[in-house]
């Protein structure tokens, strides 16, 4: 993954603005969900979660460690999960993160995406535990849901990759 | 990429508290998630206030893109249908024609039920419209199966009250914002709709899957097995569903539940109706005022 560099003379964002803008793109990706998708199944990847642990994999420090827990309220607010799952789990898979993170050395992408693939089937998985009923028919749904958002992570890394370019400084 | 080494703060006391500070606020809001979560499980209805407000926001420009992708949607449609009118106005006369038999019977039907009822004095209470309206999203990325209806406490809809589209039966509002309303589908995994069969007036009860089939369930002990293309609509017993409504077509046979496939299809929602639910449980009765302390009345 090799993005052209910012060209030469061109100013970085404010620091106000460079703070802002992983919140914001996280907060975007939550919004995904109420799109008019009109679906008959819950299919749609938790694009809020992927961008969050781009975030993470990516660039640390771009979101404190509190981060995780008011982007998940905001998540639950709009996603239909019952309100304070996203917010427990996110966290979760950040402090996973920092402890898988913590003892790797050095890192490529296709690690950071092993590890994302672990966080985004943890965190799906406990949200339909929290949500729907034992008995529901769901499971099916639920795995294809978290191959899709697998798959899906490299492009919202690209996303975030592009994002941080024009933020870092 | 290399592992970063700036989360290190150095002999630094104060980077060091504050990165401290950083994994206690984070454990917090783990611990504030869990409660949350732990009070929304056993009381569903608590946060009702604060997702409707959010919901407020996020309809317009969903409803917007409701809209426009609605029309693009048609194209392909109204394409495929030029090519196919020919063949499917021959097969609709020749249906026409075997209908006509049926038809007439069923308005000699219709005109001695409607004597009868007279000469009961039924009282029936008509389905009253309250609202039309989009669906505009549904919860797609949730396990729930949620939909948000463009309209709310402004235009009359409340707490309950069951929401048709076309074809069928749809769900029923769960709570309302003053413009938005959110509907529990009659797919998600927590929705139970008191139906009938309409071949014997068999009752059953339609309960969620959550994989866009309902579970037709029997609630009687009489032996009866459930058939493919089993019809099922809504026999109001519980006073939220309006009666009559269709609800599911049986997929699979089964003797105390079959798989069914709604009407309504959720991937095509589009418009909905709200009605006034059926027959709504009586208000609570109101607090007993205070009596008055008796004032002796002066004699004459």
């Amino acid at each position: 993954m090799t993005l052209p560099a910012r060209p030469l003379f061109q100013e970085p964002l404010p620091p106000g603005r460079a703070r802002l803008l992983p919140w914001a793109s996280v907060l975007a990706g939550s919004l995904a969900t109420t799109l008019p998708w009109n679906a008959s199944l819950g299919l749609l990847p938790p694009l809020g979660l992927l961008l969050m642990l781009a975030w993470r994999l990516l660039a640390p420090l771009s979101l404190r460690v509190w981060a995780p827990a008011l982007l998940g309220l905001f998540d639950d607010l709009v996603s239909g999960q019952p309100l304070g799952s996203a917010m427990l789990l996110w966290t979760l898979a950040f402090f996973l993160v920092e402890a898988l993170e913590a003892r790797s050395g050095m890192r490529d992408f296709a690690q950071s995406w092993a590890i994302a693939a672990v966080a985004i089937a943890l965190v799906l998985a406990g949200g339909r535990l929290f949500a729907s009923p034992l008995s529901a028919y769901v499971d099916g749904v639920l795995v294809l849901q978290i191959i899709l958002s697998v798959l899906l992570f490299p492009a919202a890394a690209r996303l975030v990759a592009w994002i941080d370019l024009k933020r870092a400084r | 990429m290399a592992p970063s080494r700036d989360r290190r703060p150095g002999f630094s006391r104060r980077a060091q508290y504050s990165l401290f500070l950083t994994y206690i606020l984070g454990i917090a809001g783990a611990v504030v998630g869990g409660v949350l979560l732990a009070l929304s499980t056993f009381n569903p209805v608590a946060f009702n206030a604060l997702r409707a407000a959010v919901a407020e926001l996020t309809a317009p420009p969903a409803a917007l893109l409701a809209g426009a992708g609605s029309q693009l949607a048609s194209v392909p449609d109204a394409i495929a249908s030029h090519f196919q009118v020919r063949s499917e106005n021959r097969q609709l006369r020749a249906r026409l024609n075997q209908a006509r038999g049926a038809l007439l019977a069923g308005r000699q039907a219709q005109i001695e039920n409607a004597r009868l009822r007279r000469l009961l004095v039924l009282r029936d209470r008509l389905p009253e419209t309250i609202a039309a309206a989009r669906i505009v999203s549904t919860s797609a990325s949730s396990t729930r199966r949620f939909g948000l209806l463009n309209a709310g406490s402004f235009q009359g809809v409340a707490d309950g009250q069951p929401v048709t589209g076309p074809e069928g039966l749809i769900g029923r509002v769960l709570y309302v914002g003053p413009d938005t309303a959110r509907v529990l589908l009659i797919t998600d995994p927590e929705s139970v709709v008191p139906v009938r069969r309409t071949r014997d007036g068999r009752p059953a009860l339609a309960a969620g899957r959550g994989d866009g089939l309902v579970d037709v369930r029997t609630i009687d002990t009489a032996d009866g097995r459930f058939r493919p293309g089993d019809l099922f609509v809504t026999s109001g017993t519980g006073g939220i569903f309006v009666p009559g409504v269709p609800v599911a077509r049986v997929l699979r046979a089964g003797t105390d539940s079959a798989p069914a496939r709604p009407f309504a299809r959720p991937d095509s929602l589009d418009v909905a109706l709200v009605h006034r639910a059926f027959m709504p449980p009586p208000p609570a009765p109101p607090a007993p005022a205070p009596e008055p302390s008796p004032t002796p009345t002066p004699e004459p």
